[in-house]
């Protein structure tokens, strides 16, 4: 089984983020893989064990994002590509993801349901589209049955056991698999695996960041006393007007 | 500006989110507002809320992301509709990227306002998961949003909707769906004006009994932290924050729960917040507009209570 997982490179989710001059301050944080992207990692390590197949990571990035890929290849990916580029919105990002795929021919396609930092949610989708294949979002779990896979997918209120055969693509999230700490001997051999850095396919620019803006904190907490729930009943019917 | 607007139905009438949608359509047109609507829904609340016309479609079974993206693109192209509009819902957010995919067009997920038109066609929506807004520019002819809960004030217009009958040509899935589980009668969470999360302060998920008469009362969903959901004390549908369930109620009401960063992600944009717990220095009292430092298993029965003798 060919797979391919599409990783994000994205501030530790603990963290707070800085903003400074309007943009968030991302110079001093700890980036990790993209929480759902880990997951999806983690089930493609045990599928490709399972099929003794072949596992790539792929970033959408610049070099800084190259030991999050070799920690993906520590946790048990067999080689990496990384398209040189910033990942500027989902459709960019999709259509390197499928220039890649459309070279190589994937069994499986698997990312993340959406990164923790831009929360878009779209390059599954995206890249489906762009291939003309299934797509599953969120798949909880991931089994393999020959060239059949059965899965779980969450739907409002509940879940759905679907079937499809592959090529596929699908946005992860937990519990599909435990997250992967890399071993010693992951973390050693991750160092020798090969990461090829290819150049991006050129795209209209699709969306742009205007400008953000932090929330502002709730000003004030208004305390009520335990043996006074009347009073919380009355604040939220008269002042915040929501019952 | 032509408006188109995908309804999901849901006991034979438009789900309410598709009528926020239809409102959000209605406030932005210029042009047409245009439904793409399958045939079991009910169309009077359409017109009510600012539909023009409504093409009706006919299902045979659920349908899949890949054949709501395939119906909706066919109906942008036969009404030269410029924005395309879903309410956030699972299937429709990754049918949005899709459609946008096949018109060529620019998408958002997770919109929370009415666009800006005076730099454009700018929207707004959560970055950071839930730490932050961005405003972005959508730079394509064609836009496809996916707009969150409360992004627009329900507006009645009062039209009557011209129906129009429509066939989309749309390919089998490969996709089977082998077996479902999905409570009813539920109020979803991401549907819900109220929402009651219990957590770990709740102690077991035997406890669960006054959450849920709380959340009863008020008409309510019911949600829970991570460690809730990890521990199987409840569904993981029901985790609520950064890796669950985004939601944005006008009344959160948190149970139990301590506040970590990434619940907190999931609630921010929560119009009030109440926080009920035993620990006075929990982080959640500093995101809260209301608090109550105490006892759940005293307090929760006595503020139900007090609610039905109120509402």
């Amino acid at each position: 089984m060919k797979i391919l997982i599409c990783i994000s490179h994205v501030p530790d989710t603990n963290a707070k983020i800085p903003f400074k001059d309007g943009k968030p301050d991302l110079a001093g944080l700890t980036f990790v893989i993209a929480p759902y992207d880990d997951f999806a990692l983690a089930r493609a390590v045990e599928l490709r064990d399972q099929t003794a197949g072949k596992l790539t990571v792929l970033c959408v990035g610049k070099a800084d994002t190259e030991p999050t890929i070799r920690k993906a290849l520590a946790i048990g990916a067999d080689d990496a590509i990384r398209v040189d580029a910033e990942p500027t919105d989902a459709f960019f990002v999709a259509t390197q993801i499928a220039e890649i795929a459309k070279q190589n021919q994937y069994d499986m396609i698997l990312m993340g349901r959406e990164s923790s930092d831009y929360n878009g949610g779209q390059v599954h989708g995206m890249v489906a589209a762009m291939l003309g294949l299934p797509c599953i979002v969120p798949c909880m779990k991931l089994d393999l049955n020959g060239n059949v896979a059965t899965m779980y997918r969450e739907i409002e209120g509940g879940k759905e056991v679907v079937e499809l055969p592959t090529p596929f693509v699908a946005g992860c999230q937990e519990p599909i698999a435990e997250w992967k700490i890399p071993n010693m001997r992951g973390i050693m051999t991750a160092k020798t695996k090969p990461l090829k850095v290819v150049s991006p396919v050129a795209t209209a620019i699709s969306t742009q960041v205007a400008s953000y803006e932090v929330p502002a904190a709730r000003s004030n907490c208004k305390m009520i006393d335990a043996a006074n729930v009347g009073q919380l009943v009355e604040l939220l019917k008269n002042e915040a007007k929501v019952i | 500006m032509n408006v188109l607007i995908y309804i999901e139905s849901e006991n034979n009438a438009p789900k309410k989110s598709s009528l926020e949608a239809v409102a959000y359509g209605a406030a932005i047109a210029k042009g047409q507002v245009v439904a793409v609507a399958p045939s079991d829904a009910d169309t009077t609340e359409l017109g009510k809320y600012g539909v023009d016309k409504v093409l009706q479609f006919t299902v045979s079974g659920k349908l899949e992301a890949t054949q709501v993206a395939s119906i909706v693109a066919q109906a942008a192209q036969a009404q030269s509709a410029e924005v395309v509009i879903f309410a956030k819902s699972i299937l429709n957010d990754l049918a949005a990227p899709m459609v946008g995919v096949h018109l060529g067009a620019s998408v958002a997920s997770n919109v929370i306002e009415m666009p800006d038109f005076s730099k454009g066609f700018v929207v707004k929506r959560g970055v950071f998961s839930g730490k932050a807004y961005t405003e972005v520019a959508l730079n394509n002819a064609i836009k496809v949003l996916s707009i969150k809960k409360n992004a627009v004030a329900m507006t009645e217009k009062g039209k009557t909707a011209v129906i129009e009958s429509f066939s989309p040509s749309v390919a089998a899935s490969t996709i089977t769906i082998k077996e479902t589980t999905q409570k009813t009668g539920d109020i979803l969470l991401t549907d819900a004006d109220i929402v009651v999360s219990g957590g770990r302060g709740l102690k077991g998920p035997e406890h669960w009994g006054m959450i849920e008469e709380l959340a009863k009362t008020l008409n309510a969903a019911t949600g829970c932290s991570k460690p809730v959901s990890d521990m199987d004390w409840r569904p993981h549908h029901e985790h609520v924050g950064q890796t669950g369930i985004k939601v944005s109620p006008n009344l959160y009401i948190a149970v139990g729960i301590s506040g970590a960063i990434q619940h907190l992600a999931g609630v921010s944009s929560s119009k009030t917040i109440v926080v009920i717990n035993k620990d006075a220095d929990a982080p959640f009292f500093k995101a809260a507009d209301y608090g109550i430092v105490g006892d759940a298993f005293d307090i929760i029965p006595k503020f139900t209570e007090a609610l039905k003798n109120t509402l």
